[in-house]
């Protein structure tokens, strides 16, 4: 994994991060960096533990209770560990935005939606709002769909219009780094393809962790990937190699779908 | 065995045969008999309806021939078993607005804020604690509450204000409002427990603290549902008998000072009712009159509160 | 350079856990607020049994449940209406369940969808809201007046069974829409009739949620007070309904349906709007029986829930 020879910058670590559901030891040792404005896809089978990895970014496990973290996530540039007990989970989420599995707008206007997250930083002026909505709405490609109708419902729209309104929410607080949990599975092939081509744009802006089940999407997308299984991080590496010349025999066996 | 069977309903073959279907066709004719009997049990709410429509109608349409409309709707008097008899509805109205004013006044902000909390902040056990004194709360008689009312909350306000009469609408409205919370609470933590974890999630993702998730989202999303239990309390405080019967005494006075000794059109039924009212005398008419007003009053609030719900179905 | 980007996000970070910390005030206080709002239902039902227990439980005797009611408060008891209470109910759950079951089975197990049903379900609902007060005046102008039932026992159980029908029929529904569809088609699959599966399979499984809602409508016809005055209970009773086979000429069977009658809630009522405080020890008294009455009934309703919600596993 150390061998990955690149000239980026390091945005977040995760450092021998264990996570525990109660009893069950749901990640193990998982160390591995993420790069800044790159796309770091997660891949493995289901119950390999990737959202569950992803969602400790956002301390979204903070949630629910009996969830335990062990281990570090530093961000950068401030090194601040996003897992300790001294940090705010709300102060983590402000700083990293989230796009679900489902399109989950809010029962809200669309431009509501979009502001929700500077409304809940008590960012009140209209103007600065209107510009900041208009920006990541543009920022998530739905700006020219929507612009007519800001005052509609956002459930209103297609699921692919959901999903994308869900990340203009994400984008409209300026986030550090956006962690998109299977951003794709809920949706058709076309809405699919618009999304991924989103994602691909939106890394010149901000880094970004992606889950993903769908290994072609992964090789597409992402510029790192890294392969769980069980919980553990089998193989992290550039994309490009890791699908042409995987390291190791499992994470081949998964790739050419021999299993999982 | 098998071939009868199977040409049951068929050709018809011998003695076994048409036994079959004399079996098949009584069985046949005590499903049906059953049916018509489940139905008829059905169809007894629908006749508790024509019921209640017939006789409030009828024997107000008795009222109406005595006295005028006008009279009752523009009169500012109630004093229909006087001499001097006055049949201004608009007394009771103003009595029942007033008291249920007051009792939504306590009842819909706690209830809504305990809703809030125990769907958003409150830990299993506190939740799991609350929700049977809720309901133990809200299966008190309101007899009891009436008793409460006048012999315990009516002496306390008095010593903080003196000049409160004995009888008075703030009393009964306080300990109603208190008695409505729990419908009002666990109605309304139904709705907002049934918006779906993806929204919160959503909102937490972005950020919000749980009383910013929980008034900017959740509220919005389970609106629908609170203001069915909002429509619901508005309905149990303009119905609401004992409390006002023993508590806010039986003044029939047109006014809306919670201070006052006052009537409602259920407590003045209620009140009435006790004396012997022979059927047929005007006291007997005025009842249903009075009955018909409070059930319009219900119908109205329930035809709104079928079109908020139409409004604002839920979108999640 | 680098060095002023990261003073701006210290900043920055320093700005968002001021934030923070302001928000997180707000969500303490309304921890509290939340508190503070449980604790006024709280202590309003502690109040209401420490004034009850002190004013009342020292009339709670044996002789408070075997005296009549009578001019002086210290003999006063509530046997007239502890018996007529208990009647009214025998009325009352011998009309609602068989109706309100029945009813319940019929609209989920044989209704068809045609506006009679749709009819039907929205006089379900709308039953529910209408006030209390005009099922009195329904008991008073059709049972008294119209079928001349008199203020009877009778009058009073119908008027309270139509009150609780809408409980009853909601709590059935409820409990058989929780048998999943395979029981059916199990039975079905077997050759038995609609009638055979609801007998045989429907009904037995939803009995406990039909009974959980069948005692929350008792324990509530069992404190209701307004209908039962308009449709002509008496407050002073001095007598016990005729016992079948009893009295001179010999009483018959349901004679006693037809008796004048108080109960309970009624017999409160008077004690506590009587000037003289002597008799609100007997209106605490008596509100303590119905309030415990009520209360055990509620309880074992939610009781039932819980055990049905931990052993039920389709």
């Amino acid at each position: 994994m150390s061998k990955v020879a690149t000239p980026e910058k390091i945005k977040a670590e995760v450092k021998d991060l264990n996570f525990h559901y109660s009893a069950f030891h749901a990640l193990k040792s998982v160390n591995f960096p993420v790069y800044e404005k790159k796309v770091t896809a997660l891949i493995g089978p289901s119950g390999c533990g990737k959202s569950t990895l992803l969602r400790s970014f956002n301390r979204m496990h903070d949630l629910y209770p009996g969830n335990r973290y062990e281990g570090e996530i530093r961000l950068h540039p401030d090194n601040t560990n996003l897992l300790a007990s001294d940090v705010d989970p709300i102060e983590v989420r402000m700083r990293i935005s989230m796009v679900f599995q489902k399109p989950n707008p809010f029962p809200k206007s669309i431009y509501e939606n979009v502001a929700y997250g500077l409304r809940v930083r008590g960012e009140n002026s209209r103007a600065l709002l209107d510009e900041k909505v208009e920006q990541a709405l543009r920022g998530a490609s739905l700006w020219d769909e929507v612009k007519d109708r800001l005052n509609d419902l956002g459930a209103n729209l297609s699921g692919g219009q959901q999903q994308r309104l869900c990340i203009a929410r994400a984008l409209a607080t300026d986030p550090e780094i956006i962690l998109f949990d299977e951003p794709t599975s809920a949706l058709d092939p076309i809405a699919t393809a618009n999304i991924e081509e989103l994602v691909t744009e939106l890394k010149d802006k901000v880094t970004i962790l992606i889950v993903t089940h769908n290994m072609q999407q992964a090789a597409r997308v992402s510029d790192y990937t890294a392969y769980m299984y069980l919980g553990e991080l089998i193989e992290f590496g550039v994309t490009d190699q890791m699908f042409v010349k995987p390291q190791k025999k499992q994470t081949e066996d998964y790739i050419t779908g021999r299993f999982g | 065995m098998d071939n009868v069977m199977l040409r049951e309903g068929g050709v018809v073959m011998g003695a076994s045969t048409s036994d079959r279907l004399k079996k098949k066709r009584l069985r046949n004719l005590r499903e049906s008999f059953i049916e018509s009997l489940l139905f008829l049990a059905a169809f007894v709410s629908v006749v508790t309806t024509v019921g209640i429509v017939y006789i409030l109608v009828s024997e107000s349409l008795n009222f109406f021939a005595e006295v005028p409309l006008v009279d009752f709707l523009t009169d500012t008097q109630w004093t229909p078993l006087f001499a001097d008899a006055h049949f201004g509805i608009m007394v009771l109205i103003s009595g029942t607005l007033t008291s249920a004013g007051v009792a939504l006044a306590v009842a819909l902000p706690l209830g809504t804020i305990i809703a809030i909390y125990l769907s958003e902040f409150a830990t299993f056990s506190v939740r799991e604690a609350a929700k049977p004194v809720l309901e133990l709360l809200g299966g008190v008689p309101t007899i009891v509450f009436g008793y409460f009312a006048l012999i315990v909350v009516t002496p306390a306000l008095q010593k903080i204000f003196p000049s409160l009469p004995g009888f008075n609408i703030l009393s009964a409205g306080l300990v109603m409002g208190v008695m409505i919370i729990p419908y009002v609470a666990s109605l309304a933590e139904d709705a907002m427990r049934a918006v779906p974890m993806s929204l919160r999630e959503g909102s937490y993702a972005m950020g919000a603290t749980r009383l910013q998730t929980a008034l900017r989202v959740v509220l919005p999303a389970a609106i629908s549902g609170v203001a069915s239990a909002y429509v619901l309390a508005i309905s149990r405080a303009v119905g609401e008998t004992m409390i006002l019967t023993v508590a806010a005494g039986s003044q029939p006075l047109l006014t809306f000072n919670p201070a006052d000794s006052a009537m409602t059109l259920a407590s003045y039924i209620a009140g009435v009712s006790m004396g012997d009212l022979p059927h047929d005398s005007i006291g007997y008419k005025t009842i249903f009159a009075a009955g018909l007003t409070l059930m319009l009053m219900t119908l109205a609030l329930n035809i709104f509160g079928h079109w908020l719900r139409k409004r604002y179905r839920e979108v999640y | 350079m680098n060095t002023v980007v990261a003073s701006n996000k210290d900043r920055d970070l320093a700005a968002i856990r001021s934030l923070i910390q302001k928000h997180k005030r707000w969500d303490a206080m309304f921890g509290i607020l939340g508190i503070v709002c449980l604790m006024v239902g709280v202590l309003t039902l502690i109040a209401l049994f420490a004034d009850m227990i002190s004013t009342g439980g020292q009339r709670l005797s044996w002789e408070f449940f075997t005296n009549f009611p009578s001019r002086r408060a210290g003999q006063a008891g509530i046997l007239a209406a502890w018996v007529g209470s208990t009647l009214v109910m025998v009325v009352t759950a011998a009309t609602a369940i068989p109706l309100g079951v029945a009813a319940g089975v019929y609209l989920e197990e044989y209704a068809p969808k045609n506006w009679v049903t749709d009819l039907i379900e929205i006089n379900v609902t709308n039953l529910a809201g209408v006030p209390s007060i005009v099922y009195g005046l329904l008991g008073l102008g059709i049972f008294v007046y119209t079928f001349g039932l008199g203020h009877s026992i009778l009058t009073a159980g119908l008027t309270l069974a139509l009150l609780i029908l809408p409980v009853v029929i909601v709590a059935t529904r409820e409990a058989i829409r929780a048998i999943p569809q395979m029981v059916r088609e199990g039975a079905y699959a077997c050759g038995a009739t609609t009638w055979q599966t609801v007998r045989d399979h429907i009904v037995p499984y939803s009995s406990a949620g039909i009974l959980t809602g069948v005692i929350i409508g008792l324990a509530r016809a069992i404190g209701e007070t307004a209908p039962l005055i308009v449709v002509g209970a008496v407050t002073f009773i001095a007598f016990l309904p005729p016992a079948s086979g009893t009295g001179e000429p010999a009483a018959g069977v349901f004679d006693w349906l037809f008796a004048d009658f108080t109960v309970l809630p009624i017999q409160m009522f008077n004690w506590t709007s009587r000037p003289d405080a002597n008799f609100h020890a007997n209106a605490a008294a008596a509100g303590l029986v119905l309030v415990l009455m009520t209360l055990a009934m509620n309880g074992l309703a939610i009781w039932l829930r819980y055990r049905m919600r931990k052993n039920i596993k389709w």
